[in-house]
């Protein structure tokens, strides 16, 4: 069966403010709302649609994480998504060992694409796909924002510092995805019955032949540095003036 | 002592600039060899002006055809085949060029990544900002022989071209793959300031209210010579071309002066522009979140602050 996979991270709402501890141990996200990524969920976005176009048969969502992902699993197959993967660990699983999870699922599930938000917005690492595509020894399109398959071949349209980039790969490959690529559709209230009945199996990561490792070490976490408040100026004019006083202008 | 081996950014033609700050980065650390690898075809130019960056102490020129249109895919197994040699951190920018490519080597290099580091406190401790900016994280990596990064070109200065290092010739064996093919590369070519190194930028967002009306923004830059930059929500709307996106997931930027114009100030463009010097906003909200971080503020309508502002400039 043609299927594609697509990650599913479970992250600090999109519209939530963190704050780091004040004692630097981290940051404090106990109670805070979580969400789908909201990159992972164009992704998801764009496999459904990938589907429904009758490009592939099945649409498999994969969290690697706690059982606490498992909410955000259920949205995903509330979606539209067929089945869900949760690959449970409660390790920290940096990205190196979260693309060798997704290289282990897919020997066993041999999709056409995997798709994936570029980054996650908590570490904003922006890793995980390209280290895949390495592990993988298959193409990567990253920072995808239009996305064509043609039998074996995707053409990917990628957003570069320098526009837009067309690049054609050959699949299977690791596709990432940027913001413009699509708008994901809501989620219905029917949709979230019918998603309590899918598959939504669980595998741990040992299972997978990967024992995640922490290698690179968090030594603390500091606020950022706070701009100081300027001033509001009264007309254009005065700011001119500020301006010129500044040696900008 | 450490290796460090940058992989330069270029169109084919130039070094883009984005080299220069790796390169400030890398000499933070302490006794610092730097290495530039310039990959591509008919390059001796770019290897030429990467030899002059100060502080490099050798330049390698790898020319190939297939390095044409730098496909990551193409050019990590190359960089890979020279950073096994004797490299103990390899750098490239966190521009959409290194983060596309950077990966692709550590994973082939079974080494971790530090992404967009802003500060480096010694070989193995670096400084990294997580979640759009609203926390740094300082991170060790103590027990990697070696470790692959991008570097945040916003936080560091472009070494100056004052430098004169070698450059060799080199040919690395690697089997390179033919999955992944260029097909074109469309963006307004234009005769403004590069926005990434811009000293001055005029950006729009969503209170422009069209693509027509964004003209007020180009008008206003051109009467700075600054570059154009633009919020998400501006970019979502179709007013200006995703290239022009600053913020979060669009471009990390450090001009001296930052004009905003009709920008809410979301924290995801905020982290964009922390590290510029002056910030000055123009929006028709005065609670509007972006007054909490901008020097300089002016509340009114944009549709008559901006001409008016031009014309006073154009006075002046």
């Amino acid at each position: 069966m043609k299927r594609i996979l697509v990650g599913i991270k479970r992250v600090v709402d999109y519209n939530v403010r963190v704050r780091v501890r004040p004692d630097g141990s981290g940051v404090a996200t106990e109670g805070a709302k979580m969400s789908i990524n909201p990159f992972d969920e164009i992704a998801l976005e764009e496999a459904l649609r990938i589907k429904e176009r009758g490009l592939v048969e099945e649409v498999v969502v994969v969290s690697i994480g706690s059982s606490d992902a498992q909410p955000q699993l259920r949205t995903a197959l509330a979606m539209g998504a067929d089945r869900a993967i949760l690959v449970q660990t409660d390790a920290a699983v940096e990205p190196l060992d979260a693309a060798r999870l997704f290289l282990a699922l897919a020997g066993r599930e041999q999709p056409l694409a995997i798709l994936l938000g570029k980054q996650a917005i908590d570490d904003d690492n922006n890793q995980t796909g390209q280290m895949l595509a390495a592990l993988w020894d298959r193409p990567q399109a990253t920072f995808a924002s239009k996305v064509e398959i043609d039998g074996d071949v995707a053409r990917v349209t990628r957003e570069v510092d320098a526009g837009l980039e067309t690049v054609e790969v050959d699949l299977p490959a690791v596709i990432t995805v940027d913001l413009r690529l699509n708008e994901p559709r809501y989620v219905k209230l029917p949709d979230i019955m019918k998603a309590k009945k899918k598959p939504l199996d669980t595998i741990s990561a040992t299972e997978l032949g990967v024992t995640p490792r922490q290698r690179v070490r968090a030594v603390r976490f500091d606020a950022p540095a706070a701009r100081q408040k300027g001033v509001v100026l009264k007309d254009v004019t005065e700011l001119v003036a500020a301006l010129k006083n500044r040696g900008l202008v | 002592m450490s290796h460090v081996l940058i992989i330069a950014e270029h169109d084919g033609r130039q070094l883009n600039l984005s080299t220069a700050k790796c390169v400030s980065c890398a000499v933070q650390i302490p006794n610092a060899q730097v290495t530039v690898a310039v990959f591509g075809q008919d390059i001796e130019a770019v290897a030429a002006s990467a030899a002059l960056i100060r502080g490099v102490t050798r330049v390698l020129r790898i020319e190939n055809p297939a390095s044409v249109h730098l496909l990551s895919a193409v050019i990590a197994p190359q960089a890979v085949a020279l950073a096994r040699c004797a490299y103990t951190h390899v750098f490239g920018p966190s521009t959409t060029f290194g983060k596309d490519l950077m990966p692709r080597i550590a994973a082939l290099l079974d080494a971790p990544q530090i992404s967009d580091i802003m500060a480096v406190d010694s070989a193995h401790q670096f400084r990294r900002p997580i979640y759009a900016g609203n926390a740094v994280l300082t991170v060790d990596v103590s027990n990697e022989a070696i470790v692959v990064g991008t570097v945040r070109t916003a936080s560091f200065d472009t070494a100056p071209a004052t430098g004169s290092a070698a450059v060799e010739r080199v040919s690395v064996d690697a089997a390179l793959p033919l999955h992944t093919r260029f097909v074109a590369l469309s963006g307004a070519s234009s005769d403004r300031p590069d926005l990434q190194t811009a000293s001055r930028v005029v950006s729009g967002g969503r209170a422009l209210a069209s693509a027509e009306n964004f003209k007020l923004v180009y008008e206003l830059a051109d009467a700075l010579g600054a570059a154009v930059g633009a919020s998400r929500a501006a970019v979502d709307s179709g007013y200006a071309p995703n290239e022009l996106q600053v913020g979060q997931t669009g471009k990390i930027i450090a001009p001296d002066l930052y004009i905003a114009v009709g920008i809410s100030g979301a924290i995801q463009h905020m982290t964009g522009i922390k590290d510029a010097k002056t910030i000055v906003a123009i929006n028709k909200d005065a609670d509007a979140p972006i007054f909490e971080s901008a020097d300089l503020g002016l509340v009114g309508d944009l549709f008559t602050l901006i001409p008016e502002l031009r014309a006073q400039l154009a006075r002046s």
